[in-house]
């Protein structure tokens, strides 16, 4: 039982960071109808920004963590003014390779300027425990579901209460429509990859004390929020958070019950299964076909 | 300039429209039957490569050019056909049975990624295959009485009728560049049969194809079919060529190489899959080229223009520090694909034509004629 709820919290710990960088995804994909392929990478280049902020330069942890997600919207306003918005209207799969090739060249450029090995961030968080009786919950992760819980709410208002936020839904459902309507469309769309450049950094930096920052780290922690953001329902904020989460719990448990290999596979097991059985996620919306 | 006049259907699909197409591929192909006498054997061997390289292309060109079903699992179907050629192999099975067992194996596999793909389009289509080629990487390092796990499995050297085929010698190269050109051929005239017709169409508008009477979902399943199973081939010449097979080899990064193929080339012309195919075999030998001769070259250069020998030096000696910098491949395919996608998306195929158009309206060219459709979108999700 002691063993169930360990695993339990550190899949959702680590179910919290997919989920975050599902919410990257989400938020592109809720705007603009582009998936970004490069969220992951975005995500590693964000903690190479707090590794040289806080590691490099030595300023204190929250200063760091601060310039990082500004250095980080900024690069992600950036990217999408480079990349993004000249195809922006094509077709899909133009918009998917052109981030794969984005996350490939950020991949390698982060390699090549931080060098191959594992970098680490002192946090104050990466040391200490909490026991609740004899169960001993180490503060990084407690960190990392609280940071979730913080941004998941303050997102949701976000697009729920504000103008800003309403713009964003507009634009998303259709575009044309939300420019005759006085929507600045372009800048809408930059403001969103600025948000989810920012999402991605704080997953990057949340994640520096559980797995060390790396120039692929990218890579496989994206291609696991993909399950996630499928599970929840693309397009929806509280299903990217909620798919995270089963995502990581199943693999935790999938680790530490089956035998070994079942871990890395079961959360496409399941994401294949999801989308056999109900391609529209567990929080997305059902729409019928019209022609 | 020839220009064609197509008065009825049999003027359409004709294989060779005019002659000139014979002389021009007549000479092609003469050139690649005498280039094992010419090249060194380095070149030959990333020939090789090109071959299935560009053989896999245009199975991926089939799903995702002319049915519109973008795949990232390709890698799979290529580490299937290859294991079904090593394993049968241990067992003393004559190339050409394995080799048509691979085939069918990975096409039949590929018919059942199929049927689950019938209910998905766009993004969650390529997520589906991303994930079927992740497991399939799993399986391929955990069932390790069939596959030999990480340790990976060595691959016997061909033999063909009897007659052993080494992986340098020209014979393998013909036999690869004979699989290239019998698919090329048979793709050409799968494209002009209803079948074709009928991914094209699926790929134009899915309404209006059923609207027609086309059978969306056989055609869908067809497609992935037919293209894991010239993957699969594909993978048999593959696993030859290296020798030694392991799980790691067959990973997303190689997916996306397959599709970087198509989408150099362009994705609506089969002369696409094959420059792409050149372009991602050269790169390699390309940065080696890069890393020995460019910095001396540049320091030459910087002499000749009047730069001290230390000055020079110190060029060559940055230049050649970034040449041999670690991830500069990626950083390479990542601003390639980015630029394609931005400024060519009818890849290099398609600026061949858009050069060949300009000298035949001389004139008269006008610059909008190849320009892209924008729409603005309206949300997927209701469609």
């Amino acid at each position: 039982m002691l063993d169930f709820v360990q695993q339990l919290v550190s899949g959702v710990a680590l179910g919290c960071v997919y989920g975050l960088i599902a919410l990257g995804f989400v938020l592109v994909y809720k705007a603009t109808e582009v998936v970004n392929f490069a969220q992951g990478d975005l995500m590693m280049l964000g903690g190479f920004f707090a590794f040289t902020f806080i590691g490099m330069m030595g300023l204190n942890y929250w200063i760091g963590f601060a310039g990082a997600v500004a250095a980080m919207a900024l690069f992600g306003m950036l990217a999408e003014r480079v990349v993004v918005r000249p195809i922006l209207g094509y077709p899909q799969f133009s918009i998917i390779m052109a981030t794969i090739g984005l996350g490939y060249f950020l991949r390698s450029i982060a390699g090549m300027i931080w060098g191959t090995d594992d970098l680490k961030i002192e946090t104050p968080f990466s040391q200490g425990v909490l026991r609740i009786g004899s169960l001993v919950l180490a503060y990084d992760k407690l960190s990392v579901i609280a940071a979730t819980m913080i941004l998941c709410t303050l997102l949701y208002l976000f697009f729920n209460k504000t103008t800003l936020g309403t713009a964003m839904r507009a634009s998303s459902e259709n575009m044309l429509a939300a420019y005759y309507m006085g929507i600045p469309v372009k800048r809408v769309v930059s403001i969103v990859w600025a948000i989810s450049a920012a999402v991605a950094t704080c997953a990057g930096v949340l994640l520096a004390p559980i797995t060390f920052i790396h120039s692929n780290v990218g890579l496989v922690l994206g291609l696991k929020a993909f399950p996630a953001a499928v599970l929840g329902g693309f397009g929806s904020i509280p299903g990217a958070v909620v798919g995270g989460v089963l995502i990581g719990v199943i693999e935790s448990m999938a680790g530490f019950y089956l035998p070994e290999g079942w871990k890395d596979v079961a959360p496409y097991l399941v994401l294949l299964a999801v989308l056999l059985l109900k391609p529209e996620g567990l929080f997305g919306r059902h729409v019928r076909k019209k022609v | 300039m020839r220009f064609l006049f197509k008065t009825d259907y049999e003027d359409d699909i004709k294989l060779i429209p005019h002659s000139g197409y014979l002389v021009s591929y007549g000479i092609l192909l003469a050139l690649l039957l005498i280039a094992p006498f010419v090249l060194s054997s380095y070149l030959m061997s990333q020939l090789v490569f090109v071959c299935i390289y560009a053989t896999v292309g245009v199975a991926l060109l089939i799903l995702t050019g002319f049915t519109g079903q973008a795949s990232l699992g390709h890698a799979a179907f290529l580490a299937i056909g290859a294991y079904t050629a090593a394993y049968l192999q241990k067992y003393n099975v004559p190339f050409p049975v394995y080799f048509l067992a691979a085939g069918a194996l990975t096409g039949l596999i590929g018919a059942l990624v199929g049927f689950p793909a019938l209910r998905l389009t766009g993004i969650y289509l390529v997520i589906a295959t991303i994930s079927f080629a992740l497991i399939v990487e799993e399986i391929l390092a955990r069932w390790e009485s069939v596959t030999h796990g990480n340790e990976g499995m060595r691959v016997k050297t061909l033999s063909l009728l009897g007659v052993a085929v080494p992986r340098d010698s020209p014979t393998f190269y013909f036999l690869c560049l004979s699989v290239l050109v019998l698919t090329i051929i048979g793709t050409l005239n799968l494209l002009r049969s209803p079948t074709g017709r009928a991914f094209v169409a699926i790929r134009d508008s899915e309404t209006a194809a059923r609207s027609m009477g086309v059978n969306v979902a056989l055609y869908k399943v067809k497609s992935f079919a037919i293209s894991a199973a010239i993957t699969g081939f594909a993978g048999v010449l593959f696993a030859h060529k290296l020798s030694f097979i392991s799980p790691e080899m067959f990973t997303l990064q190689l997916s996306i190489e397959f599709i970087i193929v198509i989408l150099i080339g362009g994705t609506f012309s089969l002369h696409g899959a094959v420059l792409g195919a050149i372009f991602i075999v050269m790169i390699d030998p390309f940065l080696t080229y890069l890393k020995d001769d460019l910095p001396g070259m540049i320091g030459g250069i910087a002499a000749t223009f009047g730069a001290g020998p230390a000055t020079a030096g110190a060029i060559q000696s940055k230049v050649a520090a970034f040449a041999s910098l670690n991830g500069l491949k990626g950083a390479i395919y990542g601003i390639i694909i980015v630029l394609f996608v931005l400024f060519e998306p009818l890849g290099l195929y398609g600026r061949w034509l858009k050069i060949k158009l300009f000298f035949q309206l001389f004139p008269l060219y006008k610059r909008a004629t190849f320009k892209r459709q924008k729409i603005y979108v309206k949300s997927e999700r209701n469609r």
